[in-house]
């Protein structure tokens, strides 16, 4: 076997169009993740704008935006309320201009312990959502459900602090009381901020399913929530964390003691971890990658014409009479421009990673941070995203032999569906496709985390793929095992 | 004495309705070039793909020391072979064709030098094979057929567009290779290329055997014992015939006399008082053999078309 690959390498390696074709693969990829794409604001003289955005105790960058009523609390203790009911805004659709009235289903109203008013800061809350139900979230990624009740109900809700440890309880009646959940927030101070909130996140929402129209239209949306039964009573302080947030804030956004223990509080923003996309902001690290699709193409171009160029030639005959085990010819060949693909991927993914950011940040655009373990996958994901697919390109250039149908073939299996998807098919279409088609190995490059707590529409288009980077992988491999194993049947069967 | 290095057994194969090989089965012993000709279409090549492997025969075996080729380990140290002298990648160079095939059994690039050289390919090693000629390219051939010093050699149509010059190269070096004790098998379409070479002929024709004998046994049978007198006498005939002879005219002066001896003939010349300006034993050609034994062959085919 070692002999084999090592013929195959020397096959690849002097033939100067294949490793120049390779080459060009990789400067594409480099190419188009240095062009200045994406355009943006940030940090540009006059805008006033630097887009830094909070980062949530656990390194998350973070959306921290909302409507706190609140008073210092020193040592244990605890606040209980019923938040009596929930209205709230909604940008205008598409084909109007009004606001229309409604309550996003990620709007929050409730409890909430915090450490200081800092955006990022540590916290813990308890609250009743537009659709969700009740949550108990904490530090901005983590969420858990409490019991769903229609929505619109009243829910009476408690947030008892005890050191570090923070105890959320709800209960429909204010009698019956039952633990939603209780968290840690490590490193908690002697004084923290407690007291009610009020946020309502950005909204997105697709139209137009249809090929080649889709759209997305939303905005901010707005929230009011009534509270009563607040206990203890205090006195309590308004203060908008966030902003300058949107117009809802600035206008609406405050709070109003309507009575004994009942508050009127409007607010505007989020208290989750940021994302891209519609509902979100900026760019990714995996928006320098816009280029793998032409670096694809040439290393599927390349991997079967090193396949095709041999029957054309008549050499297949030369390859098979020196090594008749044909099975172990043909998984030579796929090893050989598995790895070439493969550091081609690492390398250009590698540079792009590490300049496109940069390229991105001096045109304004605001680049996600991504951890460094992140950063690894995606380059390394590349890598194996060109060079599983080159071995699939090799199994079909050894099943379909003549060079402009398997390369024709090899290219619509392995790099249209992708190209489709990012720009005609409506979402879902395009979802369905990236989990079966060879492309959705595409989403090894992916670096934004989806939340189910955050309401977006998670696009491929945006960077949200919708299998995980392991299981896209995984029907990439499929693929390329199917073609070989099939290849190795047919190149055992028939006549050279 | 033999010693069979490749034995080919009742190989039958059809390729949709049209039969290439029906029952063909010879051997081939080491220390001589033994010639497999036969006109295109006997089914020449397709039986050497059979011996190397790359087509499977319907029925039958092809063994190469006792072994089919699939078997074989490293069979370019086994069996050299020259199948398409044309089978090459025009961009890249001489030396690395060689190289790649040298590396896929295990041997170095020292050896690829060797069989440059023994080929006469040394000057013109790194050039694109693709500008090679279609000689040039054969010598090419030969020397991959020679990476692995096999001992045994299969050749297609080794001659095609050689040139004169060429040819007599490469029937001195197929002659080389058969006396260091190595088999060579060697096809062609034309006789002719392998007069002087083969010593042993297997002659073929619509996917059979139809003579397996040595050169010598091949022309005895086609000369016949005949004789070519040279005279203006008239008489000469009927003398000849007298004697027991069978005459016949085969040009203006010029008898063709079977069934006499050539001192006989001179004999009765002598003792008749006829003149004659030249006697001789016919000699026949490699070619007639050929062209006698493969007369039904073609024939056949012209009519079934």
């Amino acid at each position: 076997m070692r002999a084999l690959i090592q013929a195959e390498w020397t096959k690849f390696r002097t033939v100067p169009g294949w490793v120049i074709g390779m080459a060009i693969g990789g400067v594409l990829i480099v190419a188009f993740g240095l062009l200045p794409g994406i355009q943006g604001s940030c940090g540009q003289p006059g805008s006033g704008s630097e887009c830094v955005l909070p980062v949530g105790p656990e390194g998350q960058e973070v959306s921290d935006g909302f409507m706190f009523v609140h008073r210092p609390l020193s040592g244990d203790g605890s606040i209980t309320a019923r938040v009596a009911s929930m209205t709230g805004m909604l940008p205008p659709g598409p084909n109007d201009d009004k606001m229309r009235e409604g309550v996003a289903p990620w709007a929050k109203a409730g409890l909430l312990i915090k450490d200081g008013t800092t955006q990022g800061s540590a916290y813990a809350a308890v609250m009743l959502t537009g659709a969700h139900g009740v949550r108990l979230q904490h530090n901005f990624v983590h969420d858990k459900a409490g019991k769903p009740g229609p929505p619109g109900s009243a829910r009476w809700l408690r947030l008892t602090r005890t050191k570090e440890k923070i105890t959320a309880e709800e209960s429909a009646d204010g009698t019956t009381w039952t633990t939603v959940g209780t968290v840690t927030l490590a490193g908690l101070p002697q004084t923290v901020q407690i007291g009610l909130f009020v946020t309502s996140p950005q909204h997105a929402e697709g139209a137009n399913e249809s090929l080649g129209s889709f759209g997305s239209y939303g905005g901010p949306t707005m929230a009011t929530a009534v509270f009563d039964h607040v206990t203890p009573v205090g006195s309590l302080t308004g203060t908008r964390i966030g902003g300058p947030a949107n117009k809802y804030a600035d206008e609406l956004g405050g709070f109003e003691e309507t009575g004994e223990g009942v508050f009127t509080i409007t607010g505007t923003g989020d208290i989750a971890p940021a994302v891209g996309g519609p509902a979100g902001i900026g760019a990714s690290i995996s928006d320098t990658l816009l280029g793998t699709f032409a670096g694809l193409i040439m290393v599927v171009v390349i991997s079967t014409m090193f396949v095709t160029a041999e029957y054309r030639r008549g050499m297949m005959r030369t390859t098979l009479a020196a090594s008749p085990r044909r099975g172990r010819v043909l998984v030579a060949k796929a090893a050989v421009v598995g790895a070439v693909s493969f550091v081609v991927g690492v390398l250009a993914a590698a540079v792009v990673i590490t300049l496109g950011q940069k390229v991105l940040r001096d045109n304004g655009a605001y680049v996600h941070l991504a951890s460094t373990a992140t950063e690894l996958r995606v380059i390394v994901g590349t890598g194996v995203l060109l060079g599983v697919t080159a071995m699939l390109a090799v199994g079909l250039g050894a099943l379909l032999r003549r060079g402009t149908t398997a390369v024709t073939v090899a290219i619509v299996t392995t790099a249209l569906p992708y190209l489709l998807v990012m720009s005609v098919l409506p979402p879902t279409a395009g979802q369905w496709l990236l989990r079966i088609a060879p492309a959705a190995a595409f989403s090894m490059q992916q670096s934004l985390v989806e939340y189910e707590q955050v309401a977006n529409l998670y696009l491929p288009v945006d960077g949200y793929f919708p299998l995980s980077p392991l299981a896209g992988g995984a029907v990439l491999a499929g693929w390329a095992v199917a073609a070989l194993v099939a290849a190795a049947c047919f190149l055992r069967r028939r006549d050279a | 004495m033999n010693k069979t290095i490749i034995a080919v057994d009742g190989l039958r194969k059809r390729f949709g309705r049209t039969v290439a090989l029906d029952g063909m089965s010879f051997t081939v012993q080491p220390g001589r070039v033994t010639g497999f000709v036969g006109p295109n279409g006997a089914g020449k090549t397709t039986t050497m793909r059979v011996i190397l492997g790359l087509d499977a025969p319907d029925s039958g075996t092809a063994l190469i020391g006792g072994q089919p080729y699939r078997a074989l380990r490293r069979p370019l140290c086994h069996v050299g072979s020259l199948l398409d002298a044309g089978a090459l990648q025009p961009s890249r160079t001489a030396r690395n064709h060689l190289l790649w095939l040298a590396h896929s059994q295990g041997l170095t690039a020292r050896r690829v030098d060797e069989v440059l050289e023994g080929a006469g390919l040394t000057t013109v090693a790194r050039r694109r094979a693709g500008g090679f000629s279609l000689g040039m390219r054969q010598r090419l051939g030969l020397a991959a057929a020679l990476l692995g010093d096999p001992p045994v050699l299969v050749l297609d149509e080794p001659f095609n567009g050689m040139d004169p010059e060429g040819i007599i190269w490469m029937r001195g070096f197929l002659k080389t290779l058969a006396a260091q004790g190595r088999a060579v098998l060697v096809s062609s379409h034309l006789m002719s290329e392998l007069q002087d070479t083969a010593d042993h002929v297997v002659v073929v024709g619509r996917g059979r055997v139809i003579a397996d004998a040595s050169v010598v046994q091949l022309l005895a049978a086609t000369a016949n014992g005949r004789v070519t007198l040279r005279t203006d006498s008239a008489r000469a005939a009927t003398v000849l015939a007298d004697a027991g002879g069978t005459v016949a005219a085969a040009g203006v002066g010029v008898l063709s006399v079977s069934g006499l001896a050539t001192d006989a003939v001179v004999a009765l010349m002598n003792a008749n008082g006829i003149g004659f300006s030249e006697v001789s034993a016919h000699r026949a050609t490699l070619e007639e053999a050929y062209l006698e034994l493969t007369r039904d062959a073609v024939e056949f085919k012209a009519v079934s078309r």
